[in-house]
């Protein structure tokens, strides 16, 4: 059965590398550095491809379900009788898959990075960060219990925030991390309330007992309620808020965006593959107590995604720094997966929109992490991140448009590339039980399409800006990832998702839905096509337009103004008419009851410091006066007695 | 009529001398004069010792107090002081208080012990032969206090030890005392 | 043999030595004099020491032998004192204990 005790060392790995780094990051020539982390985490992707070769392909379905393994685990904290925490890890479908997702694209990243970080002085620094991140991200996708991964979900927290602010000179940086942190710990906190809520009413943290149907007559679930929700949902609820917050969900996406500032490889590992779906892996986790015991609460899920979805994709039409569209395009791609699992149902057919989602996942991490090391390249190239200055890009960096072509035709839906099968998917499964939910990612799509291939005309094609220096395709190190993942972007489409990754462990038998195919593909065309007839060369029409619709186009310009609606709640009310208040409170009766106390303690030494004179016989008079005055009463005491 | 036995006399006699000398010994204003007055005191007291049969204690007395404190005393004195100075006299207010606290100290012990009524013990008279005080201090039965000797061996090694730090002449301390 | 002298009459006589011993702590200004009262005030215990022995508990010879580790305490003390009072002399040149006065606030 225990044919995964070495899964252990997947995560592992990383994490001797970063210790390796971090603790002689001075001495460590970069070559070195380069060499240690990649051949490590190196190891821990071909770990990974052996695992789920060994699961999917080796052991395979045990009469037709997948098993959910426990490769080691041991116990890390008893909290009562029935109630502890374990450490381990959890071999089982989503999680195998994450663990490819996530150690491909942290291979290709670190390939990448030795190329785009090679001048910085932080080299060593920078792959001690990613190591670091790895080994969180890699431990958070097999943790055995929602414990665990509220420990490793807390320091993915922390490694996106150094790497935010990798740049700690630029105080831009250090508002994006501080910014990140915040709003990512602020959901957290919900997130362990729902932690909470939870284990207290099913007396376990483990995803095996927790998210198995069979047990869940057993939990006990029945209590007061809180705004007429069920315990089962509010719980579930609270967790997604945490995942909500982690995928820049709205209203929690504020950070994302700025998260920007981060180098390019960062943006690509962390805030496009990996980290941010954290959320979609967390509800897909407990996807089953989401879709038995709290529909409502998935619905919410659904919904929350489809708008956040189709917010986003209205806000990349209008931005003009490159990463920040990619940003918005993140946000609004993951909207769609949260959109695909809400509209799911559990097990069988009913279960496509898991299956779609995981699978959209999946592409996406590929074809959105080439995005953004494409973006790294050309940012690299040009020393700029206003798409303004850019343009007619492709004569000078041939593979570079290549693969990013590939990758937004993939992103865009275009048929026969990997985004197309899982937006299918996707599609269809919203299309069954949900119309509105259909309805919006429809235009989300056309929108995805329209702004991928606006922001891909406006730099690769339309007027050729003035450069200072020729820009050029980078390097090997940067351009051999490129090429890998844009193969990846074209093949993984064709992988038979169904059969390896569904909701309840059963294979799932997919097929490509012509009419639904064939609607989706039509809108993506008009999508591209509005953008091919705007921006492949520079016309007046754009401006035209801009004019027309000025309002909404300045509304979506500024996000539609939700960082200042935070920061009108935080500084207008909160600060205040709350902080204030217990900051007066704090400073003038506090500090003033302890300065109360310090200044009677002073005084009354002054006053008093005089009987310590120094003077011998007056402490005799003192000693010997006292003794008799004690003597006295004690032997009054003791003849009267 | 009142009727002395010899012990009687001479048991007044010495409590005479320790009693005037002990008030001599805190009032004089010539400090080798106090020395003095205090050698005749400890005598008494060594005289009080053999009066109650315990000669041993008595000629400890003699050789530790007599022989050895009071020579130390007189050397410190001979070492830090003129033999010719006369203490300032006592200021009045310091002189009526420490006055009323001793006398008040004294009335009230005598009190104590005159108000107490003690059953002297009808035993007989203690053994305090040298053999039998040799035996007890090296004994460590019942009775013995070998423990008691070997603390208190410990404690004058401690004290000569102590007293020779102390008292010894350092040239870096010196240095730094001119510095300060 | 000594019934003639009772316990009240040493302990009268031990008494005034020990209150003159305060007297002199309190007034005297000279360290060394304040160390001879110190010495007065321990003679008259001792001298109590041994008369609670005597009168009252002549079996035991714990009051003698208290009275015997006082002696040998005092001895020590003394030692002590009067090298500090030297040390204190060579520091301050002068043994008045109003001088003595820096171990204050």
């Amino acid at each position: 059965m225990n044919a995964f005790e070495y899964t252990f060392l997947i995560p592992f790995i990383p994490l001797l590398g970063f210790l390796l780094i971090i603790f002689n990051f001075k001495r460590f020539p970069k070559k070195l550095t380069a060499a240690l982390a990649t051949s490590l985490i190196g190891i821990s992707f071909v770990l990974s491809v052996y695992t789920a070769w060994q699961y999917f392909i080796i052991m395979g379905p045990l009469h037709g379900v997948y098993p959910k393994i426990i490769g080691n685990h041991f116990e890390w904290l008893k909290l009562g009788e029935h109630l502890s925490v374990h450490m381990g890890t959890l071999i089982d479908q989503a999680s195998v898959m994450m663990l490819i997702v996530v150690s491909t694209v942290s291979l290709m990243v670190h390939i990448y990075s030795i190329g785009y970080m090679h001048d910085d002085r932080g080299f060593n620094r920078f792959f001690a960060f990613l190591q670091l991140f790895s080994f969180s991200m890699l431990s958070l996708v097999i943790a055995t219990n929602v414990f665990q991964i509220y420990i490793f979900w807390e320091l993915v927290g922390v490694s996106s925030f150094l790497l935010i602010g990798f740049y700690y000179e630029k105080p831009s940086a250090v508002a994006a991390s501080k910014k990140a942190f915040i709003v990512t710990r602020f959901a957290d906190l919900f997130f362990l309330l729902g932690i909470l809520l939870i284990s207290f009413h099913t007396d376990t943290f483990d995803f095996i007992s927790l998210t198995n149907p069979e047990n869940f007559e057993r939990f006990n679930l029945h209590g007061t309620t809180f705004l007429g929700l069920s315990i089962p949902a509010l719980a579930l609820i609270l967790i997604f808020v945490g995942g909500a917050g982690k995928s820049a969900m709205f209203p929690l996406h504020i950070w994302l965006p700025d998260a920007m500032e981060g180098p390019s490889p960062v943006s690509a590992l962390i805030h496009a593959a990996t980290m941010v779906v954290a959320g979609v892996y967390l509800v897909a986790r407990m996807f089953a107590n989401y879709a038995i015991m709290a529909p409502e609460a998935l619905a919410l899920v659904g919904y929350v995604g489809a708008f956040t979805s189709l917010f986003a994709a209205v806000i990349a039409t209008t931005q003009i720094d490159f990463k920040r569209v990619l940003a918005f395009s993140t946000i609004s791609q993951i909207g769609y997966m949260m959109a695909a699992l809400g509209v799911s149902g559990y097990g069988e057919e009913a279960g496509l929109g898991y299956m779609a989602s995981m699978f959209h996942l999946f592409t996406h991490a590929m074809f959105k992490a080439l995005l953004f090391l494409g973006a790294g390249a050309v940012i690299h190239a040009v020393h700029t991140n206003s798409i303004r200055e850019m343009g007619g890009l492709r004569k000078y960096m041939k593979t570079t448009h290549i693969t990013f072509l590939i990758a937004t035709l993939a992103i865009a839906g275009f048929p026969g590339l990997s985004g197309f099968f899982s937006k299918d998917e996707i599609i269809t499964a919203a299309h069954q039980s949900y119309p509105l939910v259909f309805y919006t990612l429809l235009v989300v799509a056309g929108l995805t399409a329209f702004y991928m291939f606006r922001l891909y005309f406006l730099v690769f094609w339309n007027t050729e800006t003035h450069y200072h220096h020729k820009p050029h395709d980078p390097g090997k190190a940067m351009l051999i990832p490129l090429i890998i993942l844009a193969v990846l972007s074209i093949v993984s489409g064709y992988i038979p998702f169904g059969e390896f990754v569904s909701s309840d462990g059963k294979p799932l038998h997919t097929h490509l839905h012509f009419d639904i195919a064939i609607i989706s593909t039509l809108v993506s065309f008009v999508g591209i096509a509005i953008a091919w007839f705007l921006y492949k060369k520079s016309s007046d029409l754009t401006s035209h337009l801009i004019a027309r619709w000025g309002t909404f186009y300045r509304w979506a310009y500024n996000k539609f103004y939700i960082d200042e609606v935070y920061l009108f709640i935080t500084h207008n009310i909160i600060f205040a008419y709350i902080s204030r208040p217990i900051a007066w409170f704090d400073r003038h009766v506090v500090d003033g009851t302890m300065n109360v106390i310090g200044w009677i303690t002073v005084t009354t030494s002054e006053k008093i410091k005089g009987m310590q004179s120094g003077q011998l016989q007056q402490y005799a008079f003192a000693f010997v006066s006292a003794i008799l005055v004690i003597s006295a009463f004690l032997i009054y005491y003791l003849i009267n007695n | 009529m009142i009727s002395l036995t010899f012990h009687q006399a001479v048991f007044y006699f010495f409590s005479a001398v320790i009693v005037i000398f002990s008030i001599l010994t805190v009032t004089s204003r010539r400090i080798l004069r106090a020395a003095t007055y205090l050698l005749f005191v400890l005598l008494g007291t060594a005289a009080f010792y053999f009066l109650l049969n315990y000669t041993f204690m008595g000629a400890m007395q003699i050789t530790l107090y007599a022989g050895g404190i009071v020579v130390l005393i007189i050397f410190s004195i001979l070492l830090t002081s003129h033999v010719g100075d006369k203490f300032e006299p006592i200021g009045a207010g310091k002189l009526i208080v420490s006055l009323l606290i001793s006398l008040f100290g004294a009335g009230f012990t005598l009190y104590v012990f005159l108000k107490t009524d003690f059953t002297p013990s009808s035993v007989g008279l203690p053994d305090a032969s040298v053999r039998k005080i040799g035996n007890a201090l090296l004994s460590y039965q019942r009775d013995g206090f070998v423990l008691p000797f070997e603390v208190v061996s410990l404690l004058l090694l401690a004290a000569i030890v102590g007293a020779i730090v102390i008292a010894r002449k350092e040239p870096a301390d010196n240095e730094n005392l001119n510095n300060e | 043999m000594w019934q003639d002298i009772s316990l009240q009459d040493v302990l009268i006589v031990s008494t005034l030595m020990f209150f003159s011993g305060v007297y002199g702590f309190l007034t005297r200004r000279n360290l060394i004099t304040m160390l001879m009262s110190v010495e007065l005030m321990l003679n008259a215990v001792n001298i109590n020491f041994v008369a609670f022995n005597y009168f009252l508990h002549p079996e035991n010879m714990q009051g003698m032998f208290f009275a015997l580790f006082v002696v040998v305490i005092a001895a020590a003390e003394a030692s002590v004192a009067i090298a500090i009072i030297i040390g204190i002399y060579r520091r301050f040149k002068s043994i008045n204990i109003e001088d003595v006065s820096k171990m204050k606030f």
